[in-house]
């Protein structure tokens, strides 16, 4: 009921970020377009933090492309002290900022219909999402993946929860720009590559497994 | 826009060559379109006879092999680590790979447009250069890092540093000054020296120096008892200090000393009392300097009147040479330098012998410098490699005058003994019955060589044909010369022999996991830097040289500078090896001096990765120039 209060004109942007999802392309690892992201944030709580930074790298045919990759600093009206000493982003900073509404402008554009990919995603689309939904936009229709969860996949473990420093200790990657968004989506690339090799040589992976969670009996 | 992942990238890249000496601008660009590729174990990212791809490679992290099939065998040809580069075939001819590149380890890769390196080559030359020689024979880096940062070195830093200390020279001062202010006592100024060590303490007052203390007033008036330690600074303080500009001169400096009969002068923002402090100069700092300047060495050689300071002299030059190589000055400056000391040296201790003897020399004679010494390519103080040659005389005449010679050579080769340059293990030197003839003799001597060249004889060649005269007659050693080549032109086979000589010493392939090292004996497990890599370049230098009848040059760069002039096609390759040689040269010598010997064994575990990468480098330059000497003595055919 409440989307019909919702705006029923979507500025043109969003639009085209809607209509590209129209297309049905074949799906195939290879093909598809992925977009490793991560987000620095005032704090844990998705309704009232606020993101701080939003970094972004794409894997196209399962190489990492520098040149297509996103870095953006948001204004902050929510300042979170506590926070600052893990990412380093102060208040007023050197750093060129924007506002919310152009970062989510900026984000969506370089998005489009690509695969997201993060470590815990759930949290980093959640923050995505809040700032959506106070714009009076849709939810992100992109569909995504968490490395943690396709670590356990690979592993098949059930509960445990698995750090990104954990991981790249496991996978041998060297921890580079920790706690920047685009260090950390970059490591998290990484990552995804490698643990998709790993499942590989575990057996024949379809794109469908990707997104199975670690309940699905898809891979397990 | 910031772009974090991208400064990572140029980051790493900065730190190998091409990418080392691009402009920031052209490497960012270059950094903000890498792709970066995952690559599992035993995958591969190219395979031989595969279509180019519109990138190239370098290597971030894990080990990538690549493989030559060649009827059914598969070969591997080298092993590319971090920052190695690799697939670069489409960047200078658009057909095929030659080589598979199959990871030996998972690796992660960056991937750099074709066209965008292009882009930059067409407008640096020293990449293209770079390129073309990394191409000839799949990748390596003939230019390597050195340990702090001079890259692509030689000719530029020269232009950078004062080559030449002279009194011009900017006087070299210290920079932190030991300082305290007028509210010390003399004895917490005296206690302050003491744990700095150091002879001197400026009083300041706002960063302005307003006197100063030194040893000499602590001798004079405090330990004679005149004035007691517990007195402010400023009763024994020399006040007002002298100041000058930091631009100051040595030679200024020293006038400056002397006007005021001082032995510290303070450096000051703009020269005056009234500006802030920045150093203090004193005639000690003036002293080590001059310690290490060689005119001042040479000049202290032509007064010598004895051995001892011809040891002292040495011994100082061994000094300036790590100096030189700290300072990273160009490598045939160095060797320059160095050799005018010690061809200085050997000839005081001609004169010196000559004068030791009861009669002046019946003849005219020559002593000639022979191998390392003869090229003027000898740094560190190694064997001495020597020679006399007298004038024809009567065969009455003979006994007499080869017995005074060799007297004379024995007094010299004992003087160089002492000196520090050890005995020739294998006799090569004048004092030797066989290497102190007479001119025809040598003639001889050199056309059996030349005509019947056993093994012997061929090594014979490669010692005596580096010569140079340090001392004596001119016209002697260009008759012999003239024979020499004479006899080469009668007997042009000799230069197949000479040919061969030059390729028994294959450069090490695969130099990072299996580095050809010694196998058995005192330096086992060790890499012999002299004959593995400086011989075959000096080898092949002379050779040519002597194939294309440049006969006057005996130096391994300038013979190849000759060559790169005599052939434009193979100026590249030529140039490869002086770059490489140079880069030979400065190793061995750091190798030296850091172990107190000849250099000329390397533990491999020592050495760091750009070390190794640096030694990996120059190996390429002596496997093409090998194959050329091999194509053009047709050196597979005479079947030997």
């Amino acid at each position: 009921m409440l989307s019909f209060f919702k705006r029923k004109t979507y500025p043109k942007y969003f639009k085209k970020y809607l209509n590209s999802f129209k297309n049905k392309k074949p799906k195939s690892i290879n093909k598809t377009r992925f977009v490793v992201f991560d987000t620095e944030t005032t704090g844990l709580d998705t309704n009232t933090d606020r993101i701080l930074s939003i970094g972004a790298i794409a894997i196209n045919n399962g190489i990492i492309d520098v040149a297509d990759s996103f870095e953006i600093y948001l204004k902050q009206d929510q300042f979170n002290a506590d926070t600052v000493e893990i990412h380093g982003i102060l208040k007023e900073g050197n750093i060129e900022k924007i506002s919310e509404e152009k970062a989510i402008e900026h984000f969506i554009n370089y998005l489009k219909n690509a695969v997201l990919i993060a470590h815990h995603a759930a949290f980093d689309v959640k923050m995505i999402n809040s700032i959506l939904k106070r714009m009076n936009l849709q939810k992100l229709k992109n569909k995504s993946i968490d490395t943690g969860i396709l670590y356990k996949k690979l592993e098949g473990k059930q509960n445990d929860h698995f750090s990104l420093d954990k991981l790249c200790e496991e996978f041998n990657i060297p921890l580079h720009d920790r706690h920047t968004a685009s260090g950390d989506a970059y490591i998290t690339a990484i990552l995804f590559l490698k643990i998709i090799s790993k499942l590989k040589q575990q057996r024949l992976l379809h794109y469908s497994d990707l997104f199975r969670t670690n309940n699905s009996k898809g891979l397990l | 826009m910031k772009n974090t992942i991208a400064e990572r990238i140029f980051d790493f890249l900065k730190n190998f060559p091409p990418f080392n000496i691009l402009e920031k601008e052209q490497l960012f660009k270059i950094a903000t379109h890498v792709k970066v590729h995952y690559i599992e174990q035993d995958k591969s990212v190219f395979t031989q006879n595969e279509n180019p791809h519109n990138e190239f490679y370098i290597v971030k992290d894990g080990a990538i092999g690549l493989y030559r099939t060649m009827d059914n065998d598969n070969i591997l040809v080298d092993i590319c680590d971090e920052g190695d580069l690799f697939g670069l075939r489409p960047i200078i001819q658009n057909n095929q790979y030659l080589m598979s590149a199959v990871a030996n380890e998972e690796s992660i890769l960056y991937a750099i447009s074709v066209e965008l390196l292009k882009e930059i080559i067409d407008s640096n030359e020293k990449v293209k250069k770079f390129i073309v020689a990394s191409f000839s024979t799949n990748i390596k880096t003939p230019y390597a890092k050195t340990n702090n940062g001079q890259l692509f070195a030689n000719e530029d830093v020269l232009n950078k540093n004062n080559a030449g200390i002279s009194d011009v020279q900017t006087a070299q001062y210290s920079k932190n000054p030991i300082t305290c202010t007028k509210a010390y006592t003399i004895q917490q100024a005296a206690e302050v020296m003491s744990v700095k060590r150091v002879g001197s303490i400026l009083i300041t007052e706002n960063n302005k120096p307003i006197g100063i203390i030194t040893d000499k007033d602590l001798r004079l008036k405090i330990a004679t008892g005149l004035i007691s330690i517990k007195e402010k600074v400023t009763t024994i303080m020399s006040s007002p200090v002298i100041t000058c500009h930091k631009k100051i001169t040595v030679a200024e400096a020293q006038i400056n000393m002397l006007k005021h009969k001082i032995t510290h002068l303070c450096i000051t923002e703009d020269g005056t009392p009234n500006s802030n402090l920045k150093g203090i100069l004193s005639e000690h700092d003036i002293v080590v300097l001059h310690g290490n300047n060689p005119s001042v060495l040479i000049k202290e050689l032509k007064r010598a009147k004895n051995v001892d300071t011809l040891k002292y002299i040495r011994e100082k030059t061994s000094k300036l040479l790590s100096g030189y190589m700290e300072q990273n000055i160009p490598i045939r400056f160095v060797s320059n330098i160095i050799s005018e000391i010690n061809e200085a040296i050997t000839i005081k201790a001609i004169k010196l012998s000559i004068e030791e003897m009861e009669t002046e020399p019946p003849v005219k004679f020559t002593w000639l410098a022979l191998g390392s010494q003869g090229r003027k390519e000898q740094l560190l103080i190694t064997d001495q490699d020597n020679a006399l040659v007298f004038e024809n005389v009567n065969p009455k005449d003979y006994d007499f005058t080869k017995n005074y010679f060799l007297q004379l050579a024995k007094k010299i080769t004992n003087k160089l003994h002492i000196i520090g340059f050890e005995n020739c293990p294998a006799d090569m030197m004048g004092s030797n019955p066989r290497w102190c003839i007479s001119l025809n003799q040598w003639k001889e001597q050199f056309n059996t060589w030349i005509t019947k060249p056993t093994e012997e004889a061929i090594m014979m060649c490669t010692i005596f044909f580096d010569y140079s005269l340090v001392y004596g007659n001119v016209e002697l050693v260009d008759e012999m010369s003239e024979s020499i080549f004479e006899s080469i032109d009668n007997y042009e086979i000799f230069l197949n022999f000479l040919g061969r000589n030059a390729l028994r010493n294959p450069p090490p392939l695969g130099f990072f996991r299996q580095f050809l090292v010694e196998h058995d004996g005192e330096h086992k497990d060790q890499f012999d830097l002299k004959s593995r890599a400086l011989m075959p370049l000096i080898d092949a230098a002379r050779l040519l040289t002597l194939s294309v009848n440049h006969k006057n040059k005996n130096n391994t760069i300038e013979r190849f500078k000759e060559m790169a002039k005599a052939e434009p096609q193979n100026k590249y390759l030529y140039e490869m090896c002086i770059d490489s040689f140079k880069i030979l040269l400065r190793f061995r010598t750091n190798q030296g001096l850091k172990n107190n010997n000849s250099g000329r064994y390397v533990d491999l575990n020592n050495l760091s990765k750009s070390e190794k990468l640096k030694l990996k480098g120059c190996f390429k330059p002596i496997k093409d120039i090998q194959e050329l000497i091999s194509v053009r003595f047709k050196l597979n055919q005479i079947g030997m």
